[in-house]
Order: structure tokens, then C-alpha cells, then sequence
């Protein structure tokens, strides 16, 4: 392996560096060292940041601002990012969370990005020197993006408003055969006022089940009420086809995890 | 390539190597200073046998950089015995059969200790998770969990 390693205290000068051919950001490396141990001779030079506040959570007015490289563990750890463990957990095992990051989730791409399809659904906005950028946008464009996410800004969600299911074959710690995310809020009747669902596995970024979140509007989360959402929640993927599942198993059974979401 | 120089600290004794910039922590360890109880089985993350603490913190040696560990305070299996007498640990895997061709150990034995040292009393189910990066293909894993769980209840009983 050669790669040469390059550090910087400020997010310009890494930025400057990151222009060069063969260059990319180092993370935690769990996706990008991995390469260069496969033998990926794609990226000669790596850069990284060693800005404390790369590392720092903030939660503050119902806000929360997650450093680039804020890891797993830590947010599965947080006491007010409760609402978010079970996706940070979701994340492979105890050492691979200690390392993956939030920037580094924003790029990994299926079947893994399960902490990016939370972040989809929870409508965050990516933030880099440039400014703010919608997730949904970010990730639409993040094959040619070249600048370093500095942090990651949501709402934080109350805790019986946000859903997160991964499903996977090895259990506790296996790949994704999907995951999704679901942003709920309901009326005093339990009726749903606004649905923002969240994907993993059914492209080869995270994606918005839009067809889905239409159908629910007005919808009790029944059994009967919820059919034609779980009916449309297959508009517009084009899943996977991987050692874990196949394109087809993973369209046949999205209907069937996301219709236990929402029931649960 | 430049060579690049690193200082950290490895069971307790200071070390400082000029290794080649981009040079993963696992063969800095195992290659420059000599230090074995590290394996490398597959260099993607994926078996564990890497495993050491970095800062209190499991992680993969594989999959990081030694540069990125100036400063930092690292343990290996290495390190554990003292004076002669093996860990807790290492004598309750030697003991419940947990060690068969031995190269997952000290990745198990690592992961196992984070644990500990945070969760003195584990439920089994804490041990699988804990666990849960770590890939053996000799014990089918029941001698493992006991024998964590085993050192677990010998380390509360030399506290008590
Ligand atoms: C054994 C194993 C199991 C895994 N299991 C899962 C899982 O269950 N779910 C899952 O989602 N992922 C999983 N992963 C993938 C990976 O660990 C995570 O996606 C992780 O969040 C990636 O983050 P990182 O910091 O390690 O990324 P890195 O490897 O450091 O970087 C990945 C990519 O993102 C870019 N990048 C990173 N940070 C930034 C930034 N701040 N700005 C700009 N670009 C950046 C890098 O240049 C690189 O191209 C697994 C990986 C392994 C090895
Ligand atoms: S060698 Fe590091 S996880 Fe397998
Ligand atoms: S003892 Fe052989 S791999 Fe675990």
C-alpha cells in the first residue's frame, strides 16, 4: 500500500490539498483504508482534519449540529440523542462504531449508509465551507462533491416520532438487507399530519419513499389504512443485488418491514 | 516515501518509529516494533483479530493509520500479564477451551476487556455484543462467552 497521509489544523487548507488528483478525505477509514487494503490504488493521498470541532455534538432549542467526525459510539451514547440510537447502533460492531463517522456515512454506498437514511428522513441539511446544502440534494450530488463536510444540522426528533428498522441476516451486526427510516407526526386522533420516509439498500444512495409518504396523509397507522402506502412504497427503487440479497427479495419484502414500522 | 515519525504508548512503555507515511497501525505494530498479538486476517474490518484500545476505545488496527495514533495510549493482548501471571482473561480462555488455534484471540480478548472495564457484571447478551465484531472459526463461540463470563465473575470476586 502507498498512500501518503496529509493533516490540517484548518478546513481551507485541507480543502486545498483535497483538489489534487488521487486525493480524498480520511474519515474514520473504515470504508477508505479498507479500499487501500484491497488494493484500490485509486487514492494515492489522504487527508484529514484535526479541528476539535469536527468531534463535537450540540444539542441545543431543539437543535442538533453533529461533527463530521462524530462516530457511532458516540451518538448511540449520547444521553439527549436518544431518538438515534438505534440507528447509530445499527452501524457494524463495537470497534467499526468506535471508528465510522457521521461525514464518512454520508458517502459509503449500499448496502451500507444506514446512519444516512436516518439522516434523510429527518430532513438534515449538510454543512460544508461552501454553506448548507439538503441532505437529499448532498446525497443526489455527492459523486462529484469535493468538499469536506464539516458537520451535519436536524431537528431533533421527539423520540416516538422517529422510527428506525434495519433489517439484516446476521444478527447483531450484519449488512443491511434494507433499512428505513420514518419522520412521523400524528394528530391528537393518530391520524398522520406529515410522513417523511427514508430508504437504504433500494438504490445505490439512500432514497425517499415519496409515493409512500403521500398515501399515508390522513391515514391511521392500521393494518387496513396503511395498505395503499405499503402498496407504493415500491415506486421509483431500483434495490441492490448483492451477496446478502438479491434486487428482487429485497423489492418483495419492503412492503412487509416498512408495514411493521409503521404498526408498531 | 517519506517516512514520518510517531510517539505513542504501548503497554505502558513509550515508542517512537519513523514508518512510511499512509502504514496501517496493525503493521506498524507487528512490523516495526515487533509487537505479534495483533493478527491480520483479512485487513477489511471484518474478523477483529486486529483489535487493540486506543484511548480506552476498541478499534481496528487494520483499518487505521499510525500516524493518526501520535500521542495516543495503546493496548494490546501483549501487555496483559503481569510479571508472569496471565489476565484474568487469558487464564479463563486457557481454562473454559475458548482458544483453539488461538488467532482470534487476542482480538476476542480485547474486545472482552473494553467490556469489562466498563461493564464489571455483563449479561450474556452484553458478551454477544461486545463480541459481535470478532470472528472465530474454531469454538463456535460458547466457550468465548463463558469464559468472558467467567473472568467477569472471578474479577467480582477479587473486588469483593
Ligand atoms: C466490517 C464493516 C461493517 C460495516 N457495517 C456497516 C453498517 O452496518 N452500516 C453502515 O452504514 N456502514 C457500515 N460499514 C461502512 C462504514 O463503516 C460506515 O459507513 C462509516 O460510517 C463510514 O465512515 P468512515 O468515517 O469510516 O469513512 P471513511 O472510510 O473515512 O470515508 C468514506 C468516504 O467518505 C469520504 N469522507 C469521509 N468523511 C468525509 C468528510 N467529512 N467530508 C468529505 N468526505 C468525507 C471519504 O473521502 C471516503 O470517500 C461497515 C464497514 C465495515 C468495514
Ligand atoms: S484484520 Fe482487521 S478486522 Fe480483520
Ligand atoms: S480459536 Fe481459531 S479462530 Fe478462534
Amino acid at each position: 500500500m502507498s498512500l501518503a497521509l496529509q493533516t490540517f489544523s484548518s478546513v481551507k487548507d485541507a480543502n486545498t490539498a483535497l483538489q489534487a488528483p488521487g486525493t480524498r478525505y480520511l474519515g474514520g477509514g473504515t470504508l477508505v483504508v479498507r479500499a487501500a487494503n484491497e488494493g484500490d490504488v485509486s487514492t494515492s493521498s489522504l487527508v484529514r482534519v484535526t479541528d476539535s470541532g469536527f468531534s463535537q455534538i450540540a444539542v441545543a432549542g431543539g437543535k442538533v449540529r453533529l461533527g463530521a467526525s462524530v462516530t457511532m459510539a458516540a451518538i448511540a451514547s449520547h444521553p439527549e440523542l436518544a431518538a438515534l440510537t438505534p440507528a447509530a447502533r445499527a452501524i457494524g460492531g463495537p470497534a467499526i462504531r468506535n471508528m465510522a463517522t457521521v461525514g464518512g456515512n454520508l458517502f459509503a454506498p449500499a448496502p451500507y449508509g444506514d446512519f444516512a437514511v436516518a439522516l434523510l428522513a429527518l430532513d438534515a441539511t449538510v454543512v460544508t465551507e461552501d454553506g448548507e446544502t439538503p441532505i437529499e440534494a448532498f446525497l443526489a450530488g455527492r459523486d462529484t462533491s469535493r468538499a469536506i463536510v464539516t458537520a451535519v444540522g436536524f431537528a431533533l426528533p421527539k423520540t416516538e416520532s422517529f422510527r428506525f428498522l434495519k433489517v439484516s441476516r446476521v444478527k447483531p451486526k450484519g449488512v443491511s438487507v434494507l433499512s428505513i427510516a420514518a419522520l412521523l407526526q400524528l394528530a391528537a386522533d393518530g391520524t398522520v399530519v406529515s410522513a417523511r420516509i427514508a430508504l437504504g439498500c433500494m438504490a445505490d444512495r439512500p432514497i425517499r419513499a415519496a409515493a409512500a409518504e403521500k398515501a399515508l396523509l390522513g391515514c391511521k397507522l392500521t393494518p387496513r389504512e396503511i395498505a395503499p402506502a405499503l402498496a407504493a412504497a415500491g415506486e421509483g427503487i431500483a434495490p441492490i443485488t448483492d451477496p446478502i440479497a438479491s434486487a428482487w427479495y429485497r423489492a418483495e419484502v419492503l412492503p412487509v418491514h416498512l408495514g411493521r414500522l409503521l404498526s408498531n | 516515501m517519506a517516512k514520518v515519525p510517531v510517539q505513542f504508548t504501548l503497554n505502558g512503555s513509550e515508542n517512537a518509529e519513523f514508518i512510511e507515511s499512509g502504514t496501517t497501525l496493525l503493521n506498524a505494530l507487528r512490523d516495526k516494533i515487533g509487537d505479534t498479538s495483533p493478527k491480520g486476517g483479512c485487513h477489511q474490518g471484518t474478523c477483529g483479530a486486529c483489535s487493540v484500545i486506543i484511548d480506552g476505545e476498541l478499534k481496528l488496527s487494520c483499518l487505521t493509520l499510525a500516524e493518526t495514533c501520535n500521542g495516543a495510549d495503546i493496548k494490546t493482548t501483549a501487555g496483559l500479564a503481569e510479571g508472569g501471571v496471565l489476565h484474568p482473561l487469558q487464564r479463563a480462555f486457557l481454562d473454559a477451551f475458548a482458544t483453539q488455534c488461538g488467532f482470534c484471540t487476542p482480538g476476542m480478548i480485547m474486545a472482552a476487556k473494553v467490556l469489562l472495564d466498563r461493564t464489571p457484571n455483563p449479561s450474556r447478551e452484553d458478551v454477544v455484543d461486545a463480541l459481535s465484531g470478532n470472528i472465530c472459526r474454531c469454538t463456535g463461540y460458547e466457550p468465548i462467552i463463558q469464559a468472558v463470563l467467567v473472568a467477569a465473575r472471578a474479577n467480582s470476586r477479587t473486588a469483593a
